[in-house]
């Protein structure tokens, strides 16, 4: 009874996504304000019934009901509540489901937060947001139903893929699917503007806080399936430039670009046509994304098991909503009149070569990721296109990226003074010259030395420049310390959030700088009792012991003990687990932190004759790359809280060029 | 070799990881001179598991990936150079193989995409500072606006950094 | 100008399109993880490999000359290779020499094997540690090569045999060859 239910609000939902687009736009264009009101009531109660369809299926799923097909694939009576619960979303239907429910949290959040937005537009904007539900709801109802029944029901089900069986990898979905879906309330807006042909400061200031939060929900989730991958994979990689990644990574660098690009149309008045295109761009490579995962035309090494059916519809959806926008945007957007006027040196300035150079590392990821596809279509034959082709093309754009993030902020609108910023930040340049000198000493023993120093470097440079930023800002040491303190207090919080940010990158590639130059490894062959050196550690493994009973797996669990001089620092216990159902080994590394580097250590298979192969990682810095992911999404909460970005508050009238 | 596998997990509409963890290189496969060894894992790094879908074969615990770090090794202990055990591999599985792809007619896209739409997207910001200015100062009189806005359209032009 | 503003759309047409092709390549079974070989109309790799069944003749690639060869690398181990059995047996006397390349396999596994599913070979030779394999570029398994008299590969089949490969591709190559 129950996934009837759910099947049947779905199908409500659908019906009530259908009157949700259609109504309100009528209504606008009639200036009908029932009819625009009716955006609201079909929000809240599309947000009702496709939460009445997710929480069936999360109930089916809790309750083993394994009548259902999508119960019987994914999940085990044996699995752990936790893992039933995460399962929902742990598959393709369900992954679906849960991005529809998204949707409608976000359509129902614009209709509740959005009363002081014009009517007409909110209207409007809720209806785009329709337009892309009925596409999903669609899609889920003809392609991929999760409430599919099975008769007979089969006793047990086949269980989770055990790698997902784990809390970060559980978690890491809704915060990509939160950020993915975000972006759908800036294309949503960036659509009602070019229905209504108006962008001004005012929309820029709506649909800030939207992507702010679409944004760092979406490098929370990044970050997330990052650490999964470098705690599970068992080798303390991080970020594979996958095409399932890359899928992630073009809207993050697509938003990233919006959100920068917004801060221009909101204090200037210009660039708007560029950033409606950015907001387009930004859910219109999410969906890519959707498509990339779920069709099977890019070989990835995590992907849904493709359906080219599936595949046709997606690529149908995708060509109705990013043909459909691009052609509207080609019509509205030459009307889009701009504003103010600024010199290449100066804030918008420096906005603008972040775009520039944000837009071009976007298309380099696509270009990469789709580049197989494009060679094997044009008969050029088979091209592989892996990490060392990005790495060696996206650093060097992301190094002037960097190096002029510490400089942006420093100049002033519309006209800056280069050299006046430069003498500023002569703090920065000083501990540029020292970070460098004492990278490139430290990493006198690693080969890459010079990248050790580069990195180090630039990471100090857009550390201290954002603090001289700051301290400018309050006049610190230039006006008695209480009132740089009362100017520090009184600072905008999008200001903070800014500095929180950036800062939190330049933690991020001090992290990515010691993961490249000097992590070390030991992978060797050991008996219980021996002991090993790595990085000025000493690991003695102690024993192992097999047949350690988890809740569905069985495991072998070896005991390390780190010491560092002889004083034991830390216990580890690595396993190697095996599933039962569905029956797949997994490796479970035990990671002993002290958040400035990692020790990693990983029990392998034994070699029968007592030994066993051990591999033992000392990861510098690594900690710091999801750290510094998490300052930057911290940057983005606070810049949320500013109250100038409180949704819906700014009524539309002419903006007064503030000083952030 | 891991087909089999693949299919099963596409039949039963598995969301299928193929990642395998760990357990990648083996230290029975490691050459004792570490010199050397750095090199195969360099070398190892920069190859394709060819039955994996992305993955270098210093990552893949498949079975050909131990094959093709096993003849990385003989290969470099046969004195090979780093070029020469990556051409020795190109010469059997093609271009295919190697994870960042040679310079060459079938690759110029590839490899001259990025800066070309940086170019693109400088260009278009050129273009719309010039287009700007010509129109005058502040004031910003009723010629610029046609000006800037031809010109924010040529800018707009670099989106097609992302799409192509 | 406001053409310009045209240019997103037509190049996101343009993607859709490949994307679309390559969804109807992979209809009509072209997987994207299909590797084409780069061995065709290349010598085949030097290599000598010894018998399975101890007392037959073992291989080398100087047997190529003079006779049209056709190499399947097969495993016990590979579940696609027991469809592709039955159709081998059925090729003797089609104007080749069948050699069959036993990969990364046990002796004792194959030989029960074969015991079951009947032996189709003219030549049967192990190649235990797979390197014969990598030298003929096999990334899996069954792969068949089709060599010339002059041991030239000419033609590679990727994957199992089917009825409608044999007829339409391996049968003309090998009376073209014959010639």
């Amino acid at each position: 009874m129950i996934p009837e239910i759910g099947h049947f609000a779905l199908i409500l939902a659908l019906f009530v996504a259908l009157v949700q687009a259609i109504i309100p736009l009528v209504g606008a264009a009639r200036d009908d304000r029932p009819w625009m009101d009716v955006a609201r009531t079909a929000a809240f109660a599309q947000l009702l019934l496709v939460g009445l369809a997710f929480g069936a299926l999360v109930w089916v799923h809790v309750t083993s009901d394994f009548s259902v097909l999508n119960v019987v694939q994914n999940s085990h009576t044996d699995k752990p509540m936790l893992y039933k619960i995460t399962g929902v979303w742990g598959n393709h239907e369900g992954s679906m489901l849960l991005w529809v429910f998204i949707l409608a949290l976000y359509g129902a959040a614009l209709a509740l937060f959005g009363r002081n937005l014009p009517p007409a537009l909110r209207a409007r904007a809720l209806a785009v947001q329709a337009m892309i539900s009925v596409g999903f709801l669609v899609f889920i109802l003809f392609t991929s139903n999760p409430f599919a029944r099975i008769d007979p029901a089969p006793m047990n089900g086949n269980g989770l893929n055990p790698l997902l069986q784990d809390p970060g990898l559980a978690f890491h979905p809704p915060f990509l699917y939160l950020g993915y879906v975000g972006f759908s309330m800036a294309f949503s807006f960036a659509i009602a503007a070019l229905i209504e042909g108006r962008v001004d400061a005012a929309w820029a200031r709506w649909v800030r806080p939207w992507t702010l939060a679409a944004w760092s929900f979406l490098t929370l989730g990044i970050a997330m399936g990052s650490w999964w991958a470098y705690y599970t994979l068992g080798w303390g990689g991080w970020w594979y430039w996958d095409p399932t990644e890359n899928a992630s990574f073009m809207p993050w660098l697509a938003g990233t670009a919006l959100l920068h690009s917004a801060v221009v149309v909101e204090k200037r008045d210009t660039l708007k046509a560029w950033t409606i295109l950015l907001a387009i761009f930004a859910f219109s490579l999410s969906l890519l994304g959707t498509f990339i995962v779920r069709s099977g035309i890019v070989t990835s090494v995590h992907s849904f098991a493709s359906d080219p059916t599936r595949g046709v519809f997606i690529l149908g959806l995708l060509v109705l909503a990013v043909g459909g926008s691009l052609t509207l945007f080609a019509v509205r957007a030459p009307s889009l009149k701009g504003g103010g006027l600024f010199a290449p040196i100066s804030r918008e300035g420096s906005l603008l070569l972040n775009n520039v150079l944000m837009s071009t590392a976007c298309g380099t990821v696509l270009l990469g990721t789709l580049y197989p596809l494009f060679a094997d279509v044009l008969n050029l034959g088979k091209v592989s296109v892996g990490a060392p082709f990005f790495n060696a093309v996206f650093i060097p754009l992301m190094i002037p990226l960097i190096a002029t993030m510490a400089l942006g902020p420093m100049l002033s609108w519309k006209r800056g003074d280069l050299g006046g910023a430069l003498g500023r930040l002569k703090l920065a340049f000083v501990a540029v010259l020292l970070a460098g000198c004492a990278a490139w000493l430290l990493a006198g023993g690693s080969a890459k030395p010079l990248q050790a120093a580069g990195g180090i470097a630039l990471a100090a440079w857009l550390f201290i420049g954002t603090l001289v930023e700051w301290a400018e800002r309050v006049r610190l040491f230039r006006v008695p310390l209480a009132e740089a303190l009362r100017r520090a207090i009184h600072l905008p919080r999008a200001a903070y959030g800014m500095s929180i940010t950036h800062a939190g990158l330049a933690v991020v590639v001090v992290g990515i700088t010691g993961s490249a130059c000097w992590t070390s490894e030991k992978i060797t062959m050991m008996h219980p009792g021996e002991t090993v050196a790595l990085a000025g550690y000493q690991m003695t493994l102690n024993g192992v012991e097999d047949g350690v009973k988890g809740p569905n797996y069985t495991a072998a669990r070896a005991h390390f003990t780190a010491r560092e001089n002889g004083r034991v620092i830390a216990e580890m216990y690595p396993e190697k687990r095996l599933y039962t159902m569905p029956p797949r080994p997994t490796t479970d590394a035990a990671i002993h932190t002290n958040f400035i580097s990692d020790l990693y250590a990983v029990i392998g298979d034994p070699d029968g004759k007592g030994g066993y192969v051990v591999r033992l990682y000392h990861n510098t810095l690594v900690p710091w790359i999801f750290l510094g992911a998490v300052i930057m999404v911290l940057g983005g909460v606070v810049s949320l809280t500013d109250r100038r970005h409180r949704v819906g508050a700014p009524a539309r009238k002419a903006t007064s060029i503030a000083s952030v | 070799m891991k087909k089999p596998a693949l299919i099963l997990a596409a039949l039963i509409g598995l969301y299928s990881l193929q990642i395998a963890p760990a357990l990648a290189v083996q230290p029975d496969e490691m050459l004792s001179n570490p010199k050397l060894e750095a090199r195969a894992r360099a070398i190892g790094k920069q190859l394709r598991c060819l039955v994996c879908q992305n993955e270098s074969i210093d990552d893949s615990d498949a079975d050909l990936a131990h094959d093709l770090r096993l003849l990385v090794r003989q290969r470099l202990l046969a004195g090979d150079t780093d070029a020469q055990v990556k051409q020795y591999l190109v010469d059997r599985y093609g271009d295919y193989v190697l994870l960042k792809p040679p310079f060459n007619a079938d690759t110029l896209v590839l490899w001259l995409g990025p800066a070309g739409f940086f170019l693109l997207a400088v260009g278009g910001a050129v273009l719309f500072y010039r287009g700007r200015r010509a129109g005058g100062g502040e004031a910003a009189p009723v010629l610029s606006e046609d000006e800037s806005k031809r010109a924010k359209a040529l800018l707009d032009t670099d989106g097609e950094g992302d799409k192509a | 100008m406001r053409r310009i503003a045209f240019l997103p759309v037509v190049l996101f047409v343009v993607l859709a399109g490949f994307f679309g092709y390559r969804l109807l390549l992979i209809q009509r079974g072209d997987s994207p993880s299909f590797i084409p070989s780069v061995m065709v109309n290349k010598p085949a790799p030097d290599f000598q490999l010894p018998p399975v069944f101890a007392g037959t003749p073992g291989f080398s690639s100087a047997a190529f000359k003079g006779r049209v060869t056709l190499v399947n690398f097969f495993a016990s181990w590979c579940i696609p290779c027991r469809s592709e059995h039955a159709l081998l047996s059925g090729l003797k006397g089609q104007g080749f020499q069948l050699v069959g390349v036993d990969y990364k396999d046990k002796p004792e596994a194959v030989k029960a094997w074969l015991a079951r599913e009947g032996n189709p070979y003219d030549v049967l030779v192990a190649d235990e540690n797979g390197q014969t394999g990598i030298n003929f570029g096999v990334y899996g398994v069954p792969e068949s090569y089709l060599i010339d008299k002059q041991g030239r590969i000419r033609f590679k089949q990727t994957g199992p045999f089917t009825p409608e490969a044999i007829e339409k591709d391996l049968l003309p190559k090998v009376a073209e060859l014959n010639k």
